[in-house]
């Protein structure tokens, strides 16, 4: 079965000073996406995760045009769509939630406006079945009283509330890939966890493949199967989340791994030194070079090619080499950081 | 076991809730600050750790002197700080210092590093210029930054650089209690990792307290010594960080730790036991203020509010199950 989402060698720019400057956010991005999967896409400010995002759904700001690659998905490039095109896509199959619910919900609109829209006009479905269906939206994102809510407006309701508001639009298109842009960063740790179950719970009932841009790798550990770490634009380690987690390949993964804070122990951080570079002015060779306690004479020269770890595990790395013995389950993370 | 240097006892603050257009008629209290008791002593760090609208920052504002108490007392080095005046209360003012959220905002764009950090020297004390540059320059080197830096405006740095230096403007007076609100939830997670490694290792050279509050059970645990958790006002356990982490009593504080997000995708999880929000302080539930979302509630909850046990030596808890 080919790969609900496939994106090769994406590249997206952002071009200013009519192409006096040319920002490569996106280089030579690869990754796939299957009918239920969950990817994470982990990296920091300014590493052009949201920008892959925003490629796929088509609402790239203006200055930022994608250069090359393909996205296909479900048997079509979106890369190629024409926008009247892409809409029929956008929301009806793919759908996207935002960090901010108070900047993705309109003020002015009810709830039950908000979240009949989509299904009014991808499913078309009109009159007291789209009532009925709203109300088995906010029923599915655990709403309480739903009736009485969706006459409600926003500011009416709480933070966690209004994301979860977000979460019935995003599914009221019936999508079968949700693309969630940092969804709990400004909740709080017990309105956060309840949100995460609850995606999960959906992800089970529709089968829905989700895609998480975020920083946090906690997040990562609890709801995806496989990772996607990016640099600088670019994708330094790609793989199944337990291999990431237990024989990171690339410093940048063994430094994200090290810096987390581990809940009861007191040994020190590992940090990264230095801080995440400007893209418009990158470090030769490898980007990550100057921040990289493992790096040779060669990683400020060359730029390292993708090698492939085992499957589908890659890394942008001179030191990378091919695993034999895939399960290396037992190799302590902490103990991989300090070598 | 040496006095503490900041002691908190009954510490109440209750903003009043107004009609517009009607400032003096008061319909109601808001109870950010409800009876809140805690000591933090030289050199340790003390974690405060809550939700949004739990009253950490209010019980911050109160220390820093930035609002007064509606009740109860902060003493630092034994002295009421309400009382203090004059030379005093500019001691007081000189050894406290706080460290924001965001430094993008807590640093003024228009004045240089030097002028930002020496600052509270040219209010604080009699020091020449050229003595202040030095002293700018010692604390910079103190933060990992050139002395160089100096000459520079906020802009150029980046997120992590900015803290750094909010972190030097705190230290230049020979402070003793740095009051550290979410000093790392707006940075990178590699910067993160290098601001509280720097935290603590001033800590170690210097000698300070720090109280550092937070929301991210993980971050507070690693870099306090003891934890304080607070739901709606009130602190419902406070206990060393590593027995809080190895034995959290209060249903509250248990689950925090199952909200927490795991280390590693094997780590085994439990079903988060609580549900809906935090209510509003405007009218807190009656009794044990958690009871509503407390998995363990007893019909005694909600009539009674549970009074602070010590349960073990310095563990403290405010439950009906202990």
């Amino acid at each position: 079965m080919p790969p609900l989402l496939q994106v090769t060698s994406l590249e997206t720019h952002y071009v200013s000073f009519g192409g006096a400057r040319v920002i490569k956010a996106v280089d030579d991005v690869s990754f796939t996406v299957n009918e239920g999967e969950t990817l994470g896409i982990v990296g920091e400010s300014g590493c052009g995760k949201t920008t892959t995002c925003l490629s796929i759904v088509g609402l790239l700001p203006p200055g930022a045009r994608i250069v090359g690659g393909q996205i296909e998905f479900a048997g079509k490039d979106l890369a190629q769509l024409r926008q009247s095109e892409m809409r029929r896509i956008r929301g009806a199959q793919i759908a996207m939630i935002l960090q901010d619910p108070m900047a993705s919900l309109n003020p002015l609109f009810s709830i039950y406006t908000q979240v009949a829209e989509p299904a009014y006009y991808h499913q078309s479905i009109r009159g007291r079945s789209l009532r009925q269906r709203v109300r088995q939206l906010l029923d599915a994102v655990r709403i309480p009283s739903p009736t009485q809510r969706m006459r409600e407006y926003p500011h009416q309701m709480s933070g966690g509330m209004r994301q979860r508001i977000v979460g019935a639009i995003a599914l009221a298109g019936g999508p079968r890939l949700i693309i969630a842009d940092e969804p709990t960063t400004n909740l709080d740790v017990t309105i956060q966890a309840q949100y995460l179950d609850l995606l999960k719970e959906l992800q089970q009932e529709t089968g829905v493949a989700v895609i998480f841009v975020t920083h946090n790798l906690g997040i990562v550990a609890r709801m995806c199967v496989k990772l996607a770490v990016m640099y600088a634009g670019k994708i330094v380690e790609a793989g199944a989340v337990r291999d990431l987690f237990n024989s990171p390949q690339h410093p940048y993964t063994k430094g994200l791994l090290g810096s987390m804070p581990k809940l009861g122990s007191k040994e020190p951080l590992f940090a990264i030194p230095g801080h995440p570079p400007d893209l418009a002015t990158l470090p030769s060779g490898c980007a990550f070079h100057p921040r990289c306690a493992e790096a040779m004479a060669r990683c400020t020269l060359e730029e390292p090619d993708e090698v492939r770890v085992g499957g589908d595990w890659r890394a942008r790395c001179w030191r990378a080499e091919p695993q034999h013995g895939q399960s290396a389950k037992d190799v302590d993370v902490a103990a991989a950081v300090g070598s | 076991m040496s006095p503490p240097l900041l002691e908190v006892e009954g510490l109440t603050k209750h903003f009043p809730v107004t009609i517009a257009l009607f400032p003096r008629r008061k319909i109601g209290w808001v109870k950010a600050v409800d009876g809140v008791d805690f000591a933090v002593y030289p050199g340790e760090t003390l974690g405060v750790i809550g939700e949004s609208g739990c009253g950490k920052t209010t019980t911050s504002k109160l220390i820093l002197l930035q609002e007064a108490p509606t009740g109860g007392a902060i003493r630092f080095d034994g002295k009421d700080i309400a009382a203090l005046a004059g030379p005093e209360l500019m001691r007081y003012r000189r050894e406290v210092q706080v460290v924001f959220q965001d430094p993008y905002s807590s640093l003024s764009p228009r004045m240089r590093v030097g002028e930002i950090i020496a600052e509270p020297l040219q209010i604080h004390t009699a020091l020449s210029r050229a003595d202040q540059q030095e002293r700018v320059a010692e604390v910079l080197d103190l933060v990992g930054l050139r002395p160089e830096v100096a000459t520079l405006f906020p802009h150029e740095f980046s997120g992590g650089q900015r803290q750094r230096i909010a972190i030097a403007r705190a230290l230049v007076t020979n402070t003793r209690l740095i009051v550290l609100d979410e000093p790392v939830s707006a940075l990178d997670v590699s910067i993160r990792a290098q601001i509280m490694n720097q935290l603590e290792e001033l800590q170690s050279r210097l000698g300070v307290s720090y109280i550092f509050i937070g929301h991210d059970l993980a971050t507070v645990a690693h870099i306090s010594h003891r934890i304080a958790v607070m739901y709606l006002g009130q602190i419902v356990e406070m206990a060393d960080a590593i027995e809080l982490c190895a034995k959290p009593l209060h249903p509250y504080t248990q689950a925090l730790f199952t909200a927490a997000l795991p280390a590693h995708p094997d780590d085994k999880r439990e079903k988060l036991a609580i549900s809906g929000e935090v209510p509003s302080a405007l009218s807190p539930p009656s009794g044990c203020r958690f009871h509503p979302r407390c998995p363990k509630v007893m019909p005694r909850c909600t009539a009674e509010p549970p009074a602070r046990r010590e349960v073990a030596p310095g563990h403290i808890v405010a439950c009906h199950l202990y």
